[in-house]
């Protein structure tokens, strides 16, 4: 598969403080990207070199098979760009930004379909500082999409959202998705991106430290699945002597770690012979949020424990 | 270059712009609001006359009558004869009257007049008021001459006929329009610019304009073409209120088109340059003022600059807005057209030289 991004050992710094430090990544056309991780991580300054806003100290880019610094012009015919709260002049309407954009692009967009697109159609008329949140982001979508652009770069597109705009706008991802467009996002909402990519990466202190499908990263990060049920402590005692597999307890929950397709039942079993009152029988698997907690905090944890040793 | 886009930000801008209210009463109907409030106060300076209140102690003897009419005649006071046995104290009458200025011709005036025998007449002024004061001491003194020689039997050979520059008599309504019109030149593009160029900044807009194919230099010709737009505008505005209202002289001239070009290049670039070099919009909005408001004052917008004293005359000749100022009095004025030439030349070379440095100051992205 062709690939729309491609990314090695991207290094930037800010005088001693490197803010990406080596970082490699590809990404395929068509797909859509999630780049995560803590503030202060890398994500926006990544973002702003791939999209030729900021240079790089080194390393090499490619968006397209152009240099976004030196080939900035040529790319941004090619690319849709959502910064973070996207802002646009105070006064203006989204038909007329819609009809201004293609003029500067050399586009003869449609201001009806591109803002039905992104479900913006009932205020076309109104001045962009009467809108929401949200529908300042939609604007944003509309207007990068107004070169029919083939990759998009989204930036926390959903950050500060209420439920109803964020689904809005995953929507109008998924839509670009099937279109055929390659979209990198960066998002601080790992359910977001655990919903709409087809690949992560998660940075972190300015380095990639996972990377692939959601289910690969939580398969190789994330811990194995386990069987919940609410009990009282004497029923986890009761687990641990009898089915020789990790138990934990919190607050009630009683996790009992499986480690194959028959620890089901042999717990389920040794509950019943416990003849101890139980209810809310389940199991649970680790989600992209969990093992992103797990491995940045791991990561700050042993940091920690390293400057105190030093 | 790409007119196309030119265009596009220019009617993206211009929309904008007039559906803010603010913008447009700064621009177009405070300059007007300034042309009303000086235009009344010039033309009640210029046409009321001071009253002189007099009391005769001559009872009514023909040269006493005819001192006060020669008096009323110079058109300089209104005398208004009060009936002396009614008032009293004369001095008190005065105060009682809003201290307005007073005459008082004494008894046996034309007796002595006529004995050729020295006679005073007493003038009532009130020190703070220099100008009635002033009007009043020259007009009667001015009379008195003119009666001693009469008396002595000469006559005047040197005479005196007023007249001002150029070949209308101007009054200060005439010099307050081109002074008004540069007002406009200056305030509006350099707040404006000012205000954007450190706001789009800080709100990250310029970033987002740099992700198209609009270039800094199409947007900021946008800018200029706008406010160029706005100048004829205000100033058609101008001159139309100001001679239908106030009936003032002003030379319809296409030679004054040149400044309403060359003004605004100048000061939006010079508010885009002061915007760029600010950090946040609070210091921008310092920087513009520090700029903008002696050039508002200091320049021959609301007061002539040959008024001013000989430093501050030299402070004004380097202010850019004094040359706009002073080529359309030049223009709309007295049709100098040579000296307008200079004038323009100044500021069109600062204008051109502002322009490169605003572009090379303002950023689009970061780095």
């Amino acid at each position: 598969m062709a690939e729309a991004i491609r990314v090695h050992g991207l290094v930037k710094r800010y005088g001693p403080l490197a803010a990406v430090d080596g970082v490699d990544f590809k990404v395929p056309m068509g797909q859509v990207f999630a780049f995560l991780g803590p503030n202060g991580a890398g994500k926006t300054t990544t973002v702003e070199i791939l999209e030729g806003l900021r240079n790089r100290t080194a390393g090499e880019v490619s968006v397209l098979g152009l240099d976004p610094w030196s080939q900035g012009r040529q790319l941004h015919q090619q690319i849709g760009v959502i910064p973070q709260e996207f802002r646009f002049f105070e006064k203006t309407r989204p038909a007329e930004a819609i009809r201004y954009y293609g003029v500067l692009f050399g586009t003869h967009p449609d201001p009806a379909e591109l803002l039905a697109r992104v479900r913006l159609s009932d205020k076309a008329d109104a001045n962009f500082d009467t809108l929401s949140g949200g529908q300042k982001q939609k604007l944003g979508l509309a207007l990068a999409l107004v070169s029919e652009p083939k990759v998009l770069f989204l930036d926390e597109p959903t950050t500060g959202l209420d439920p109803s705009a964020r689904r809005g706008i995953w929507d109008v991802i998924r839509n670009l998705r099937s279109e055929g467009r390659t979209v990198f996002l960066t998002t601080h909402y790992l359910e977001e991106a655990e919903l709409l990519a087809d690949q992560v990466a998660i940075i972190h202190h300015g380095k990639i430290i996972a990377e692939g499908t959601s289910s690969s990263i939580i398969a190789a990060h994330g811990r194995p699945e386990r069987l919940r049920v609410e009990g009282p402590p004497s029923l986890a005692e009761y687990l641990r002597s009898h089915v020789g597999l990790p138990v934990t307890v919190d607050r009630g929950q009683i996790e009992v770690a499986l480690r194959d397709k028959h620890d089901p039942i042999r717990v389920l079993t040794a509950i019943e012979e416990s003849g101890i009152p139980w209810k809310d029988f389940g199991t649970v698997h680790d989600t992209l949020e969990d093992v992103f907690i797990q491995m940045v905090g791991e990561m700050d944890e042993g940091e920690v424990a390293a400057g105190r040793s030093t | 270059m790409n007119p196309r886009r030119i265009v596009a930000d220019f009617g993206v801008f211009s929309r904008g712009y007039l559906r803010n209210p603010f913008g447009l009463f700064f621009s177009l109907i405070f300059p007007l609001i300034l042309i009303g409030i000086f235009g009344l106060i010039y033309t009640n300076g210029g046409s009321a006359k001071i009253t002189v209140y007099a009391e005769n102690l001559d009872h009514n003897s023909n040269a006493s009558l005819e001192f006060l009419s020669a008096l009323n005649s110079t058109g300089a006071v209104t005398v208004q004869v009060v009936d002396a046995s009614s008032i009293g104290n004369f001095s008190q009458y005065l105060g009682q009257n809003g201290d307005p200025v007073g005459i008082v011709i004494p008894a046996g005036f034309a007796q002595s007049y006529g004995n050729q025998t020295p006679v005073n007449v007493t003038i009532y002024v009130n020190p703070q008021d220099a100008v009635s004061t002033g009007t009043t001491e020259a007009a009667v003194q001015g009379v008195a001459n003119a009666f001693n020689l009469h008396a002595a039997g000469g006559q005047p050979f040197v005479g005196v006929r007023s007249s001002t520059l150029g070949s209308t008599i101007f009054g200060n309504i005439d010099f307050l329009i081109p002074g008004l019109i540069g007002f406009t030149i200056v305030t509006s593009p350099m707040f404006a610019m000012v205000e954007i160029s450190s706001t789009y900044k800080k709100e990250r807009l310029f970033r987002q304009l740099s992700l198209t194919p609009l270039t800094k230099g199409e947007w900021l010709l946008s800018k200029i073409l706008f406010y160029v737009a706005l100048t004829f505008v205000s100033a058609a505005m101008m001159i139309g209120f100001g001679t239908l209202v106030f009936h003032a002289h002003v030379t319809l001239n296409i030679a004054v088109l040149p400044f309403l070009f060359v003004g605004p290049l100048f000061f939006v670039s010079l508010g885009m340059l002061a915007g760029s070099v600010a950090k946040t919009p609070e210091s921008a909005g310092v920087i513009g003022n520090i700029i903008t408001f002696p050039m508002m004052f200091l320049s021959g917008t609301f007061f002539p600059v040959q008024s001013f004293n000989p430093p501050l005359q030299a402070f004004a000749h380097i202010l850019p807005l004094f040359y706009v100022i002073d080529g359309m009095n030049q223009v709309l004025l007295f049709g100098n057209l040579g000296r307008a030439g200079d004038d323009l030349a100044i500021v069109l070379v600062g204008a051109v030289l502002l322009f490169i440095a605003a572009i090379i100051a303002f950023k689009w992205r970061d780095e």
